[in-house]
C-alpha cells in the first residue's frame, strides 16, 4: 500500500516537474527576449528607418513590409479558403473529390515552409517574372495560409447546427441562400478568430519570404507590388547572420524580435479572447 | 435565373476547392521538374548515401547523407527533450491541475505554439549557444545539443496541446471505473487513461516530428553549418532545410547546384509526406473506434 | 448586412490602393562584405537624392552574381571578380556583367588573442584548412587542437581565400562554415584554438591578426598588393550602368563615397 502511495506521489511529481521545466524554459526564453528587447524599444525604434549602415535607427520599413505581406496574403487566401470550406461542408460531392481535396490540404499543411519558399521562387519569382517582390512573397504566404484557413473555416461551418440549415431549406431558401445568409453569418465569428490566428502565423514566417520578397535594407516604405520589402522576421535573421557590427546589431535584433512577438501574441490573444467570449455567449 | 445563380455559386466553390489540389500538384511538379535532372549527372544512390557535399567545387559532389544525418539527429534530439516534457505537461494539465489552471494553461500553450521560429532562432544563437559553449567548454555552442534544445522547446506546445486533447477526450466512465476499482490516480493515469489516449498521443508526437524535420530558421541559425555526420552531440551539423535556405540564393537558375537543392527539397517533401501519412493513419484509426 | 460587407470591402480596397503602382526601386544584392559599404553609401546617396529608393540584400557574392545572371537584380555586390565560367553563363543568358570597383580590401587571418603564433605562410594556411596540420604545436604554438573556421560556399571571401590561399583545395569537412564575417570574428574571439579569415573592415579588438608570409595587411600593403590576400570589392551591373545605378556607382567612387568606405573600415581605391 505504501509503495503504491509512493508511486502515486512520484508520478504526480514527475508531471509537476515536466510542466515546471517547460514553464521555466519558456520563462527564460520570453524573459530574455523581453528584457533585451525592451532596452532598445522606443517610439523612434518602431517608427523610423534604419541608419548608419544598420547600426542605428529603427525598423519601421520592416514593420510596414510585414503588414503588407500579411494583409495581402490573407486577403488572397481568405476568400479561396472560405469557398473551399463551403464546398467541402455543404456540397461535398463527388465523394472522391472531397477526399482528394482533404488529402491535398493535409499534405499542404504539413509541408515545411522552406518548400513553399522554393516553390514561390521557382513559380512567382522566376517563371512568372515577378522578381523578388511584395506580390511574390504575398502569394507564397497566401498558399501557406490556405490550408490553415480552410481547416478553420470548415470547423467553424460544422459548428452551425444542422437545425439552422434544415429550417432555412424548409422555408424554401436555396442551398446558396442558406450558405450565404444563414451558415456563413452564424459561423463568421469563428471563421474570423481562426483567420486572426493564421495572421499571426503568416506574419512570423521567414523561410517562405527569404527568396521571394525580403530585403535587408530599404529606407522607404513599399510603394508598389513589385518592390522588395523589409520584413520583421527576415530582419532578425539578417541582422544576426549578416550584420557587420554585432555589438550594435544584436540589440536591434532583440528589439525587432520583441516587436514581432508583441505583434503576434497580441493578434493571437485577441483571437483566443474573442473565441472564448463567443463560446460563452453561444446559446444553441 | 435562380438556378443559374445556384449553379454559378456551386461552380465557384468547386473551382476554389480544386485549387488546393492544383497547388499541391504544382508544388510537386516544380520540385520534380527542377530537381530530377540532377540524377542525369549523379546516381540516386550517390545522392542519398554519398557523404561529400561540395556543390560548388570544380568537380562538384552531391552526397546528401551528411545533411540527412544532420536533420535526423536534431529531430531525434528534439523529440527526446519534447516528448517527456510535452507528455508530462499534458498529464499535468488534463489530470492534475485544477479546472481554473487548465483554463489558463490551454490558451497559453496555444499562444506559445504561435511564436515565430526566427525568435527561437535568435534566442538560440545569441543566448543558449554561448551558454552551452561555456558550460561544456566547447569550441562552439552552435551544435546538435543547442539545436535539439531549441527545437524541443518549440515543439513542446504542439505535443502538450494535442496530447492534452487526447487525454481529456478519454470518457469519464473509464476514469471513474478505474478509480472505483481502487487504483490510485497515477495508476489510473498510466494504466487506463494513457493507453486509452494512445493513438492521440502518438499522433501528437508524429506531428511534432514533422514540424521539427521541416523547421528551417532555428537550424539555419543554431546548427552551425558543417556538413558532417555528427559524432557527438557537440558537433556542428547542416540539416537539409538549412542547406536549402543557405545555398538557394547563390545558385543560378537551372545549374546543377540549383537542381541539387531542389533534389534535397524532394527528399524533405517525401520525409514530411510520409510522416503526415502516418499521422493521418493514426488519427483515422482513432476516429473509427 | 449586405451593405456592411460592401462597405467593408470598399474600405479594404481603399486601404490597399496606394500600394498599386510601380515603385522605382534600385535593387542590389550579394556580398556580405560589401554590405556595409553599400548601406552606408546608399544612405548618404538617398539623403542627396530622396527620389531614389535603394534596396539592398546580402547573402554572399555568389547570391548577387546568381541574381544578376537570373536578371532579378540591378547591382550585384561581389567581394571577388566573377569567374570566367560565370561570365560565360551570364552572356549566354544575354547579360553582360560590367564590374565597378568600389573599395580595396585585405582578407585578414584572425586568431584568438591568447594564441602566440604571429605569422603563417600561405603553405601553412593551406595545410591547416585541408586538415593536414591539426594542432598549434606544429606551428610553434601551444599544444591545442586547431579549430578551423571558414565561410560557407556562397561567400566571395571564401572564393578569394580558396583561390589565393588554398589554390582551390577542398576545406576539410569538419570545418565550421559560418555565414558572415562577424560570425567568424565572434567565434574566433571566443575560441582559444580557432583560426578564421575576414575582410579587414570586420576585424575588431576581440581577435588578433596574424601576418601572412610576414606581411601585415595595411593600407599600403593592400593597395600595392604585396599582402598575399588582398583583393578589390566590386559592384556588377548588366552592361554599362544607366540612370540611378550609374549615379549611385559614381557617388561611391567619388571622394565623398570613398570617405564613407574608409569610415566603414575598408581601404579606399
Amino acid at each position: 500500500m505504501n509503495a503504491r502511495k509512493f508511486k502515486d506521489k512520484l508520478g504526480t511529481s514527475v508531471a509537476w516537474i515536466c510542466s515546471g521545466i517547460t514553464i521555466l524554459f519558456l520563462l527564460v526564453f520570453l524573459g530574455r527576449i523581453i528584457y533585451k528587447g525592451f532596452s532598445v524599444l522606443s517610439w523612434n525604434f518602431v517608427f523610423t528607418g534604419p541608419r548608419e549602415a544598420m547600426t542605428e535607427g529603427g525598423i519601421y520599413p520592416a514593420l510596414a513590409g510585414t503588414f503588407w505581406l500579411t494583409a495581402l496574403a490573407i486577403l488572397i487566401a481568405m476568400p479561396l479558403g472560405i469557398l473551399t470550406a463551403i464546398y467541402l461542408t455543404s456540397y461535398g460531392k463527388p465523394r472522391w473529390l472531397v477526399r482528394t481535396v482533404r488529402i491535398a490540404i493535409n499534405t499542404l499543411a504539413g509541408t515545411p515552409s522552406i518548400i513553399y519558399g522554393l516553390f514561390g521562387m521557382a513559380i512567382f519569382v522566376n517563371l512568372l517574372g515577378f522578381d523578388v517582390s511584395l506580390i511574390a512573397g504575398a502569394l507564397t504566404l497566401a498558399i501557406l495560409a490556405l490550408p490553415m484557413i480552410i481547416n478553420a473555416t470548415e470547423e467553424a461551418l460544422r459548428t452551425v447546427p444542422q437545425d439552422f440549415r434544415d429550417a432555412s431549406l424548409a422555408l424554401g431558401a436555396t442551398p446558396r441562400q442558406t450558405i450565404l445568409r444563414v451558415m456563413l453569418p452564424t459561423a463568421l465569428p469563428n471563421i474570423l478568430t481562426s483567420t486572426i490566428i493564421s495572421i499571426g502565423r503568416v506574419a512570423g514566417e521567414t523561410a517562405p519570404i527569404m527568396f521571394t520578397a525580403a530585403t535587408f535594407f530599404s529606407r522607404q516604405l513599399p510603394k508598389g507590388l513589385s518592390d522588395e520589402v523589409m520584413a520583421l522576421p527576415y530582419h532578425i535573421y539578417a541582422l544576426m547572420t549578416e550584420g557587420t557590427h554585432p555589438a550594435k546589431q544584436v540589440p536591434i535584433a532583440y528589439g525587432t524580435a520583441l516587436v514581432l512577438l508583441i505583434l503576434v501574441i497580441t493578434i493571437s490573444a485577441l483571437a483566443i479572447y474573442i473565441r472564448y467570449n463567443i463560446r460563452r455567449k453561444r446559446q444553441w | 435565373m435562380n438556378s443559374y445563380k445556384e449553379k454559378l455559386f456551386k461552380g465557384i466553390t468547386y473551382t476554389a476547392s480544386l485549387l488546393a489540389i492544383v497547388i499541391l500538384m504544382a508544388i510537386i511538379y516544380s520540385l520534380f521538374r527542377e530537381g530530377l535532372p540532377l540524377f542525369k549527372v549523379t546516381r540516386l544512390s550517390d545522392f542519398i548515401f554519398g557523404s561529400a557535399w561540395y556543390p560548388t567545387h570544380a568537380i562538384p559532389e552531391f552526397g546528401a547523407l551528411t545533411l540527412i544525418a544532420g536533420t535526423l539527429s536534431v529531430t531525434l534530439g528534439a523529440l527526446i527533450i519534447a516528448v517527456p516534457l510535452g507528455l508530462g505537461s499534458a498529464v499535468f494539465i488534463s489530470e492534475i491541475a485544477s479546472p481554473r489552471l487548465r483554463e489558463i494553461a490551454k490558451p497559453l500553450i496555444e499562444l506559445l505554439a504561435g511564436i515565430p521560429s526566427v525568435v527561437y532562432g535568435l534566442f538560440g544563437m545569441a543566448f543558449l549557444a554561448p551558454l552551452i559553449r561555456d558550460w561544456f567548454n566547447l569550441d562552439t555552442g552552435l551544435n546538435v545539443l543547442s539545436t535539439s534544445i531549441i527545437l524541443g522547446i518549440m515543439i513542446v506546445p504542439i505535443i502538450a496541446s494535442m496530447s492534452e486533447d487526447a487525454l481529456s477526450n478519454v470518457p469519464k466512465n473509464i476514469r471513474e471505473a478505474s478509480l472505483a476499482l481502487g487504483a490510485t490516480r497515477m495508476e489510473s493515469i498510466t494504466r487506463t487513461i494513457i493507453p486509452a489516449a494512445k493513438s492521440g498521443i502518438l499522433g501528437s508526437v508524429l506531428m511534432g516530428f514533422g514540424r521539427a524535420i521541416g523547421e528551417t530558421m532555428v537550424v539555419l541559425m543554431v546548427a552551425g553549418g558543417s556538413a558532417q555526420i555528427p559524432g557527438s552531440i557537440f558537433d556542428s551539423i547542416r540539416p537539409l532545410t538549412s542547406t536549402i535556405a543557405a545555398e538557394m540564393g547563390e545558385t543560378v537558375m537551372g545549374d546543377l547546384h540549383y537542381r541539387s537543392l531542389f533534389a534535397l527539397a524532394i527528399l524533405l517533401f517525401l520525409l514530411t509526406f510520409i510522416t503526415n501519412l502516418f499521422t493521418e493513419l493514426v488519427f483515422l484509426k482513432r476516429s473509427k473506434r | 448586412m449586405k451593405k456592411t460587407y460592401i462597405i467593408l470591402a470598399l474600405l479594404t480596397l481603399a486601404a490597399i490602393l496606394p500600394i498599386f503602382g510601380k515603385g522605382n526601386q534600385l535593387t542590389c544584392s550579394g556580398s556580405t562584405t560589401v554590405l556595409p559599404i553599400a548601406q552606408a553609401t546608399a544612405e548618404a546617396f538617398m539623403d542627396l537624392h530622396p527620389e531614389v529608393n535603394i534596396s539592398i540584400r546580402g547573402g554572399g557574392s555568389g547570391v548577387g552574381i546568381a541574381a544578376l545572371q537570373n536578371g532579378t537584380v540591378q547591382i550585384a555586390n561581389s567581394s571577388r571578380r566573377m569567374k570566367s565560367k560565370e561570365i560565360a553563363a551570364a552572356k549566354a543568358k544575354g547579360i553582360n556583367p560590367t564590374p565597378y570597383a568600389v573599395a580595396n580590401d585585405g582578407i585578414a587571418m584572425v586568431l584568438h588573442k591568447s594564441n602566440p603564433v604571429k605569422n603563417l605562410t600561405i603553405a601553412q594556411i593551406k595545410s591547416i584548412y585541408t586538415g593536414k596540420i591539426k594542432n598549434w604545436k606544429d606551428l610553434g604554438g601551444a599544444n591545442l587542437p586547431i579549430v578551423v573556421i571558414s565561410r560557407d560556399v556562397a561567400s566571395g571571401t571564401f572564393e578569394v581565400f580558396n583561390e589565393k590561399a588554398l589554390a582551390g583545395a577542398k576545406v576539410e569537412s569538419s570545418a565550421q562554415l559560418l555565414a558572415s564575417n562577424n560570425a567568424i570574428v565572434s567565434t574566433v574571439g571566443s575560441t582559444p584554438g580557432a583560426i578564421g579569415y575576414v575582410g579587414l573592415g570586420y576585424v575588431t579588438a576581440d581577435v588578433k591578426i596574424c601576418t601572412v608570409n610576414n606581411v601585415s595587411p595595411s593600407e599600403t600593403t593592400v593597395k600595392n598588393q604585396s599582402y598575399p590576400l588582398s583583393r578589390q570589392l566590386y559592384m556588377y551591373t548588366n552592361g554599362k550602368a544607366k540612370g540611378d545605378a550609374a549615379r549611385y556607382l559614381l557617388f561611391i567612387q567619388s571622394a565623398a563615397g570613398q570617405a564613407i568606405v574608409k569610415k566603414q573600415g575598408f581601404i579606399s581605391l
